[in-house]
């Protein structure tokens, strides 16, 4: 685990995915909210009754989650491309354990980094709608779970990614295969037919981050969704299996 | 000790490595000769626990790799150079390697030392040469203290004087005791380094013998003589059961006798000598020579041992057991 975290705090790619991730997240966050802010007084009675201030000021995370997808896999992948996993597991022939080690190690970073980046996304977005429009608040119902929530969306789906990095090894490969979950399959599953777009919309991965995220659950999407904590508990499954068959097959596989 | 029994590897319908059964003692430089894609790196990948063999197993100091607690501590191997990420220093390398295997930062900068990299330690390592990288991967090596070491190449990329430092290195280690396993293509380098060899080619076990009886096994000598008098001195020496065949250059090679027997011949027929000298083809010949034959016979169905060129890998093996 410390022999992890020292190759994760060593490689800039780490620092500047992160300083990226800070930034778009946060700089979007701030973006939306005072857009939001200044165009609240000409807003339509509809869009204010669906008006979710503690979603708005999460946006960014919408992008912050390209930046730990890219994380993820190139903590993995990195190790593949440059030869290092072969001095790796010389060191540690037991795989499973350098996969549990690096998977704890980057699960702490990510939801760390995630909760860090969810609460200042939240704060610094109420605080620009704050005075023109509506306002979130902690106390209020469900507001607390959408920013812990959206901290832990951004940890499980870097795992996922680091899981899809294990199987495919490859940096480019593993980006493009998270790229497509995280944002084809959306695109595709919306140009299905409704019938069908409403029964896969709820399992991707990136429709579970918006529901996380949200207060007023099931607003923003006309197909049916799962209940935040159920979608927390799918895109767990998700991250897990990923893992799981990664796993498997470097224990499987010839370095 | 490193113990290879009956070690096979296939790669599809490739087979990379064949029924090699070898042992590398502890002591001594051992090196492993064979032409690139001979299975020389398979075969030190199988003993670091990094590819799995189709059959067959290895063992270092009597146990399994995946057995080891630390194996860092009990071997040390240098696999392929500058496989490190290239944003990381060589110190954080190292030193990410040594916190699986419980080992001090201390040591870290004395490997760093021992390699002569301490000045660049904090820099990025993308930065570094080739031979810079083979340095990074022999401290790499050496991090655990290990008994027994692994070389993959270890000359690649290195400047004469970084060529003697690695001989001497693996000279040095072997006099401490420790098993030293170094392989290379070439057998030049192996002469000068190793006393033991382990030959391959396809894959398979050609020779395991000393390096000295590699030499004076090697088929091809013979006395070059340089005469004005070709005629009377060949078929002198002919009448004396040697073989001499006329060279390109206008000497003779003769093999069969002695140059001190050569030199009586001819001093009792009055021929006058310009050169007479002992020639042992090069080893690296004597190596090429051997590893042909194998490539030769792997090509095809496996041959019977008896026929042609296999009966003199047949001669070699047995020597040095």
């Amino acid at each position: 685990m410390q022999s992890e975290w020292t190759k994760m705090r060593s490689v800039r790619s780490t620092t500047w995915s992160l300083v990226v991730m800070f930034a778009l997240s946060i700089g979007i966050g701030i973006l939306a909210t005072a857009t939001e802010a200044s165009r609240w007084s000409h807003a339509s009675l509809s869009d204010r009754l669906l008006f979710d201030p503690t979603s708005l000021s999460l946006t960014g995370l919408l992008f912050g989650q390209l930046c730990i997808g890219v994380l993820g896999v190139i903590v993995m992948s990195s190790e593949y491309g440059t030869g290092t996993i072969r001095a790796t597991l010389a060191a540690v022939p037991n795989r499973s354990m350098v996969l549990a080690a690096k998977a704890a190690v980057f699960t702490t970073l990510a939801l760390v980094v995630g909760e860090v980046i969810s609460f200042l996304s939240f704060y610094i977005g109420q605080g620009f709608l704050s005075g023109s429009a509506p306002q979130a608040t902690l106390g209020q119902p469900g507001v607390l779970r959408a920013v812990i929530g959206g901290g832990l969306y951004i940890a499980l789906l870097g795992l996922f990614a680091m899981g899809i990095a294990t199987i495919i090894r490859h940096t480019a490969g593993a980006i493009t295969a998270f790229a497509t979950v995280l944002l084809i399959l959306p695109l595709i599953s919306q140009a299905l037919p409704s019938s069908i777009n409403d029964v896969i919309a709820r399992y991707l991965p990136a429709n579970i981050g918006v529901v996380m995220m949200t207060v007023h659950a099931g607003f923003r999407s006309d197909a049916p969704m799962f209940t935040p904590w159920v979608g927390l508990a799918v895109l767990f499954g998700y991250a897990a299996a990923a893992l799981l068959i990664g796993g498997w097959l470097m224990s499987r596989r010839d370095a | 000790m490193i113990e290879a029994r009956g070690l096979t590897k296939r790669y599809g319908d490739t087979v990379a490595v064949d029924d090699l059964s070898f042992e590398v003692r502890a002591g001594q430089v051992t090196g492993f000769l064979g032409p690139n894609g001979s299975g020389k790196s398979t075969t030190m990948r199988m003993i670091m626990g990094l590819d799995k063999p189709n059959a067959g197993e290895t063992r270092v100091n009597g146990q399994n790799y995946h057995d080891l607690a630390l194996p860092l501590r009990d071997v040390g191997a240098l696999l392929e150079a500058k496989a490190i990420h290239p944003g990381r220093s060589a110190f954080n390398h190292l030193w990410a390697l040594a916190q699986t295997n419980g080992i001090s930062k201390a040591r870290v900068g004395e490997v760093l030392d021992i390699v002569g990299l301490t000045t660049v330690a904090t820099k990025r390592a993308g930065k570094f040469s080739l031979g810079m990288g083979q340095r990074l991967g022999i401290a790499g090596a050496l991090l655990g203290d290990p008994g027994v070491l692994l070389f993959d190449e270890p000359t690649n990329g290195l400047d004469p004087e970084g060529i003697r430092w690695v001989r001497n290195l693996l000279k040095d280690l072997a006099a401490e005791g420790r098993t030293v396993f170094v392989s290379s293509h070439l057998m030049s380098e192996m002469a000068l380094t190793a006393e033991h060899l382990v030959v391959i080619g396809r894959g398979r076990l050609i020779a395991e013998m000393t390096v000295s009886d590699f030499i004076a096994q090697s088929s091809r000598q013979f006395v070059r003589v340089r005469t004005p008098q070709c005629e009377v001195l060949t078929r002198e020496l002919q009448a004396t059961g040697a073989s001499v065949v006329p060279e390109e250059d206008g000497g003779l090679a003769v093999t069969g006798v002695p140059a001190a027997e050569i030199g009586a011949v001819a001093s009792a027929f009055g021929v006058v000598l310009e050169e007479l000298s002992p020639q042992a083809a090069s080893l690296e010949e004597a190596f090429m020579e051997l590893t042909h034959d194998s490539v030769e016979y792997g090509a095809s169905e496996p041959s019977r041992p008896g026929g042609g060129s296999t009966a003199d890998i047949d001669r070699l093996i047995p020597v040095g057991k």
